[in-house]
C-alpha cells in the first residue's frame, strides 16, 4: 500500500510521469499502464518506493529470533556507554556460570580484539565483531556471528554491543532480552538523557556499586529517573569487584534460558 | 552516529531498486521521533552517495510530526522531539507515530532503452 495516498499497488514499483505531484496522479494510469508501452519519452521518471529503511534489519532480526528459538538458544544484548563495565561484568559472570551452563560471547567494538581476548582468557567461546566506523551491531552482523559460533542447544549467548547509549537502541538484533548497564560513575540522569535506550530495556544493571561510598550518586533517584522512562524494567545493583548483586543477576539469566527438555543435558 | 549506516542502507536500497539508473532526486520521510538527525543524514548522504548512481542527487526530507500516548495520564499529544515528555511530567510514552524512516520516492534518469515510443 502506498503510504502517501493510501492506494494499494501491492508493493509493485509504480512509474509516474516526471514532475508530477504524487497527489495529482491519475490512479487508473498509476495502476494500469505498462511503462514499457508508455508513449512519452520523458527525460526522467519518478519511482515510488515507500520502503522502510530499517525493514531489512527488522526482517533479519526476526530471522535471528526464529533461529535462536529453534535451537533453544537465549541471546541477551548488553548495551551501555563505553566504560560502564560490560566486559568486566561478563568476565566474572562467565567464570561463575561456566560450570553448569553452555555459554558464548559475541563482542562488538569498533576496533581491536582486546575485549574478546579478555573473555577468551576465561575459557569462554568468544567471537569478536569489529564494526570499523559503525557505532552499533545490526541484525546481519549477529546472523553471521551466530552461524560462525554455531552454539549448541540451550547456550546462553551474551552479545556485548558497541559502547554507545544512542545508536544500538535503534537496531533490533533478534535477541530475546535487552539489558542496559549504567555505572554509578555516570550519574543518575542517564535514563532521562538517553530515553530511547532505557525505554527498550528489559533489565537495567547499575554497575560499580562498590564505588558508591566515594560518589555522590543517589541510587533511589536513578531508579526514579528510570521509572519515569520505563517503569517495567527492574534495576539490579551489581559490582563485578565485590560480587554484590551477582547472585540475583545470575539467577535472572538462568530464568531467561528456555526450560530444559527432560533427558537432554545442557550443551547438547 | 547511526545516521551513517542508515544513510548507507538507504543509498544501497535505492541503487538496488533503480537498477543502476542515474538518480536525480530522493525523497525521504524521517519522523520527528525516529531519533535520526536529519542534518546528519544530509551530511552523510553526499559522502555515501559518492561513486554510486545516487551521486549528486537532490535530497528532500519530509519530517512528519509524531504522536504519543502518555502511559501515566492517558493524554495523547505531539511531542516536539524524541526527548520530550508529557505535560504531567511523565516520560513513559507509547509512541504511536513519528518513528518512521522511509524512502518515499526517487526520480531517475530515464534509460533510453526503456522508452518505446
Amino acid at each position: 500500500m502506498c503510504a502517501t495516498c493510501g492506494c494499494d499497488d501491492a508493493g509493485a514499483v509504480t512509474i509516474t510521469g516526471p514532475g508530477q505531484d504524487h497527489h495529482e496522479h491519475d490512479h487508473h494510469d498509476h495502476h494500469d499502464h505498462d511503462h514499457h508501452a508508455h508513449a512519452h519519452a520523458h527525460a526522467h521518471e519518478t519511482v515510488v518506493l515507500e520502503q522502510d529503511v530499517l525493514a531489512k534489519n527488522g526482517l533479519l532480526a526476526e530471522r535471528n529470533r526464529g533461529w535462536l528459538e529453534a535451537r533453544g538458544v537465549c541471546a541477551v544484548n548488553l548495551m551501555s556507554s563505553p566504560g560502564s563495565g560490560k566486559t568486566t561484568l561478563l568476565e566474572r559472570t562467565v567464570r561463575e556460570l561456566a560450570a553448569d551452563l553452555a555459554l558464548a560471547v559475541i563482542e562488538g567494538d569498533q576496533e581491536t580484539p582486546m575485549d574478546a581476548e579478555r573473555l577468551r582468557a576465561t575459557g569462554c567461546r568468544t567471537l569478536q565483531i569489529n564494526t570499523g566506523s559503525g557505532c552499533h551491531l545490526d541484525a546481519d552482523m549477529l546472523a553471521r556471528a551466530l552461524r560462525t559460533l554455531d552454539p549448541a542447544d540451550r547456550t546462553l549467548v551474551f552479545i556485548e554491543n558497541v559502547g554507545n547509549l544512542v545508536c544500538p537502541a535503534l537496531f533490533d538484533l533478534g535477541e530475546q532480552h535487552r539489558i542496559v548497564l549504567a555505572s554509578t560513575t555516570e550519574g543518575e540522569d542517564k535514563p532521562l538523557k538517553y530515553p530511547h535506550m532505557f525505554r527498550g530495556a528489559d533489565l537495567v544493571l547499575l554497575t560499580k556499586v562498590d564505588l558508591l561510598p566515594h560518589l555522590r550518586f543517589d541510587t533511589e533517584r536513578f531508579a526514579e529517573h528510570l521509572s519515569r522512562v520505563n517503569p517495567r524494567a527492574g534495576v539490579l545493583p551489581v559490582s563485578a569487584v565485590t560480587g554484590e548483586g551477582l547472585d540475583r543477576w545470575h539467577g535472572w539469566l538462568r530464568a531467561a534460558l528456555p526450560p530444559r527438555v527432560p533427558g537432554v543435558p545442557a550443551g547438547h | 552516529m547511526h545516521e551513517l549506516s542508515i544513510t548507507q542502507s538507504m543509498v544501497e536500497a535505492i541503487a538496488e531498486q533503480t537498477g543502476g539508473r542515474r538518480v536525480l532526486r530522493v525523497v525521504l520521510e524521517i519522523g520527528r521521533l525516529s531519533g535520526v538527525e536529519v542534518d546528519a543524514v544530509r551530511f552523510c548522504f553526499d559522502v555515501v552517495a559518492a561513486g554510486t548512481a545516487v551521486e549528486g542527487a537532490e535530497l528532500e526530507i519530509d519530517e512528519p510530526q509524531g504522536q504519543a500516548r502518555c502511559r501515566q495520564c492517558g493524554t495523547t499529544f505531539e511531542p516536539s522531539d524524541p526527548l520530550a515528555g508529557c505535560a504531567c511530567g511523565s516520560l513513559d510514552l507509547e509512541v504511536t507515530s513519528g518513528e518512521q524512516l522511509r524512502i518515499r520516492e526517487v526520480r531517475v534518469k530515464r534509460d533510453v532503452r526503456d522508452v518505446r515510443v
